[in-house]
């Protein structure tokens, strides 16, 4: 398993684009923390990136590299190797691609220009958020065979998780107004590793504002350990879930 | 070595094997033929495990090949169309393969390299090549860890006459070495001097499977192509 | 022998009636309580307390006496029993140790309670562990001056305030810490006082809390993690000048809750990291300028039913949401302030904004009118909802924004 991921890891790399996003995260993250004269705000829209840009890059550029290398994974599967240590290689290769890129773009400026709590906390979001955006970029790569389709489903689930989820959020919020409404959306916030990776860095960045009536109900559940801990487990699953049926898939799909 | 029974696959609507048995052993070089569309690479590809059966079962050397990976070892396929990471050179490729492999220097063949003069291309990358040169990139692949099962599908197709007759040498030598060799063409002249089997399929169904001098017997024809032209017609 | 005795007679008369004379407490000392030396003191006289622990129930004066602690004499109420009542004028009371007051729930008992009087100095005690601390009950002119109070009793009925001042007028209360209590400091129709350099932190409710009393000024106090901040409620002329607010966290926790205030100052305060630093309700005619806002949740929130109030010259530095209202129309007046959400430019660079702040940002609204969308802030789509609100207003009051905005903070 070990040499598949090392040639993954390489093909990657030579492809370049891993490299053109890292350099791109890194002068955004240097300039935005130069600019700005309060670093807090540097780290607002640092927070904007690392919820939508990362995602996105995540997603899209596994999708493409999964359905780009479909005749190495070809290759790889008539020699004597198992289907699921290839497709673990080839998500390894990848998650570690984009968690390395990540941290180097945006986690080494925020450790330079802001090592704090807010700081650490989005450099675990932001990384968490890469690696699971690749494991459901290859689920819907092995569920969708043509290239144009995939690509165009992962872009929905893009737009789904950054975007539309949050909406359908207001939508209940508004249109059930008189119900309490605050137990129940910490449970839907686990349903979205965005926003459960979002809600995770406010209870440091806004903490007091998160401390008024319906804060507490998510500073008393996120804020404590236990809840930290659970938020963890959720986006880790959001790693593995996705992950585990794609190999499943995998294994029995014909190439 | 290898047995499959009443194998059935569909891809969606259409029937690619259609309940196909057979047995081939060690020693037989075996003519795949058919016509396009007729289930000969799915046939393979089942063999390989590439693609999973929707029925039936495949056995090598008496083990069921499903959940079951290390009998491709004993496995070379030189595929239809070779496709290889475009980033890489040949000999990127070459290396790639017998890492994974595990196997870096010993026992390998490295005859049909020097033969076709592929050493001075190492550094050549996939993406540049020649859908010919891909091709032997593809055949040295299948022949290099001394498998006991060669697959060879279409494999003098897109090479150039004198290129064809290295490769045909060098199946015939390996068939010597009591190796099972299954041989897929479209291009009968080409396997008169090598195949001791044929199996004919048409529309996912196994149509016979016979020994060449069986047929010639039966047809009184030399040549595989009139043989096989002679068959069609009383069919 | 007779001209002897009229001879000490007479000296006695002149010691007395001349000068005060000082009376010593403790062991070895002339007496051995407080209150037998109390007996025979006379107006004028020092009562000197040498250290060791007095359990004496209730000290009443009611004479115009010093009452002076020498290394912080500890007088135990035992839990039963006010400790000192001050019943006259001119009483001084220092260098004491209180501890263990009685509690009750029908009056209330106090660690020093002054009763209608005036002229009163309580200055350096130390209190520890009373129910209420020191009670000025309807007495004028009184200087509370570097005491510390301290209790831990968590159950708010059995915890009275630090300094509870009810019904009296020209107090000075300067240099205390109180911590624990209730409410820190309370107010109740007392007018025109000094509150100055005080530290109330940690109390259970509020570290100051007044009502109906006007004309008073506080300054250069710290008002600092308290369970609910700050309220002040039906007064006038308040001053409130260079106070820090710190760190009041909590669902109707506010740095400074300002309700019926009205011809106020708040100026040159520090608000930092409550949920919201200034709440106001019923406001009027308040000015407000030179506050500096950090870290907090709402900096402000603004009720529809304020009037006139000015905000200007202030800095606003990373708070989550500088301004909360909940009415569509203002009446208020931003000007000059610095706001670090500000995104304007300034091409004149004469220092000011040349497109107006809106404060009020439309996810703020959302929240104000629907709580649990605290989920959605910060996601991409309140990002889009704000900037769309920011090019055409709809939600948020039209007229509440700075016309001039600063380009760079104050230095305040």
């Amino acid at each position: 398993m070990k040499k598949i991921i090392k040639y993954v890891f390489i093909d990657i790399l030579r492809s370049k684009i891993v490299i053109g996003f890292t350099i791109f995260l890194l002068i955004l993250s240097l300039s935005i923390f130069n600019l700005e004269d309060n670093s807090s705000k540097g780290l607002l829209s640092l927070l904007n990136i690392i919820l939508i840009i990362v995602p996105l890059v995540s997603i899209l550029f596994s999708a493409i590299y999964v359905y780009n290398s479909s005749e190495f994974l070809e290759l790889l599967v008539s020699q004597p190797l198992k289907r699921k240590s290839i497709w673990l290689s080839l998500y390894v290769g990848l998650a570690g691609a984009m968690a390395l890129s990540f941290f180097v773009g945006a986690g080494i400026p925020i450790l330079m220009y802001e090592s704090t709590p807010t700081g650490y906390i989005m450099i675990i979001i932001g990384v968490l958020l890469s690696v699971i955006f690749v494991s459901i970029a290859m689920l819907a790569a092995v569920l969708t065979r043509d290239k144009a389709k995939g690509i165009g489903v992962v872009m929905l689930l893009w737009l789904y998780f950054s975007l539309l989820f949050d909406g359908l959020i207001l939508f209940i919020l508004f249109e059930f107004a008189d119900y309490p409404l605050e137990k129940p959306m910490v449970f839907l916030s686990a349903l979205n590793p965005i926003d459960l990776g979002r809600i995770m860095i406010l209870l440091k960045m806004d903490v007091s504002a998160l401390m008024g009536y319906t804060g507490a109900v998510f500073k008393d559940f996120f804020g404590t350990s236990t809840g930290f801990a659970i938020a963890m487990v959720v986006m880790f699953a959001w790693a593995a879930i996705p992950l585990w049926i794609s190999v499943k898939k995998f294994k029995h799909k014909d190439l | 070595m290898i047995v499959a029974d009443k194998l059935v696959k569909k891809f969606g609507k259409l029937t690619a094997l259609n309940n196909v048995s057979l047995t081939c052993n060690a020693g037989e070089c075996i003519a795949l033929i058919g016509p396009n569309g007729s289930g000969k690479t799915t046939l393979i590809k089942s063999v390989l495990g590439m693609v999973v059966s929707d029925k039936g079962t495949i056995t090598f050397n008496g083990k069921n090949i499903l959940k079951n990976w290390q009998y491709r070892n004993k496995i070379g396929y030189m595929p239809q169309i070779g496709r290889y990471p475009d980033n890489m050179t040949i000999g990127q490729v070459i290396n790639m393969m017998k890492d994974i492999r595990g196997r870096k220097k010993e026992n390998l063949d490295e005859e049909l390299i020097k033969n076709w003069g592929l050493d001075k291309l190492m550094d050549k990358r996939m993406r540049t090549l020649s859908g010919g040169t891909r091709q032997k990139v593809s055949a040295v692949l299948a022949f290099l860890f001394n498998p006991d099962v060669l697959i060879l599908d279409e494999p003098t197709a897109g090479l150039d006459p004198l290129s064809s007759e290295i490769l045909k040498d060098k199946i015939v030598k390996e068939k010597a070495n009591n190796k099972l060799i299954i041989i897929t063409s479209h291009i009968l002249s080409e396997l008169d001097d090598l195949v001791t089997q044929v199996i004919f399929m048409q529309e996912g169904k196994l149509m016979f499977h016979k020994s060449i001098e069986e047929l010639r017997q039966n047809t009184g024809h030399e040549k595989l192509s009139k043989v096989i032209a002679s068959l069609m017609s009383n069919n | 022998m007779i001209k002897t005795l009229v001879f000490c007679f007479c000296v006695l008369l002149c010691f007395t009636n001349v000068s005060a004379k000082n009376i010593f407490v403790g062991t070895g000392k002339q007496f051995k309580t407080i209150n037998e030396a109390l007996k025979i003191a006379e107006d004028g006289d020092s009562i000197i307390v040498s250290a060791g622990i007095y359990k004496e129930g209730n000290i009443e004066i009611t004479k115009k006496i010093t009452l002076a602690g020498i290394n912080y004499p500890i007088l135990d109420g035992q839990k039963k029993f006010e400790i000192i009542s001050v019943r006259s004028p001119y009483v001084t009371i220092s260098g004491f140790k209180l501890i263990n007051s009685g509690v009750s729930s029908i009056v209330d008992v106090a660690g020093i309670k002054i009763y209608n009087t005036y002229k009163v100095v309580i200055k350096n005690n130390i209190l520890l562990e009373t129910f209420f601390g020191i009670y000025l009950q309807n007495s004028s002119k009184c200087e509370i001056t570097g005491n510390s109070l301290k209790a831990t009793t968590k159950i708010e009925q059995n915890n009275g305030n630090g300094i509870h001042c009810w019904k009296s007028d020209s107090l000075l209360i300067t240099n205390n810490k109180i911590e624990g209590h209730r409410d820190g400091m309370y107010f109740e129709f007392t007018t025109n006082t000094k509150v100055v350099n005080n530290i109330s932190e940690k109390n259970l409710r509020y570290g100051l809390h007044f009502m109906f009393s006007h004309n008073n000024r506080y300054i250069t106090n710290i008002f600092k993690s308290n369970g609910a901040g700050v309220a002040v409620m039906y007064s006038h002329h308040v001053t409130m000048t260079a106070n820090k607010f710190l760190e009041n966290w909590g669902d109707g926790a506010y740095g400074l809750l300002l309700k019926e205030i009205t011809d106020s100052h708040v100026d040159n305060n520090l608000f930092l990291k409550n949920t919201i630093a200034i709440y106001m309700e019923g406001a009027t005619r308040i000015v407000m300028q030179s506050n500096v806002f950090k870290f907090n949740g709402w900096a402000m929130k603004i009720m529809a039913s304020c009037m006139d109030v000015t905000v200007n010259k202030n800095n606003f530095l990373s708070n989550t949401f500088d301004v909360g209202t909940n009415g569509s129309v203002s009446l208020n007046d931003f000007k000059n302030n610095y706001w670090d959400k500000y995104e304007g430019y300034d091409i004149n660079k004469d220092g000011i904004g040349d497109v107006p702040y809106r404060p009020v940002s439309l996810f703020a609204t959302i929240i104000e009118n629907n709580p649990p969308a605290m989920i959605l802030f910060r996601s991409f789509m309140s990002t889009l909802l704000d900037k769309t609100e920011k090019v055409i207003p709809t939600l948020t009051p039209e007229n509440l924004k700075d016309d001039y905005p600063l380009m760079k903070p104050l230095k305040l």
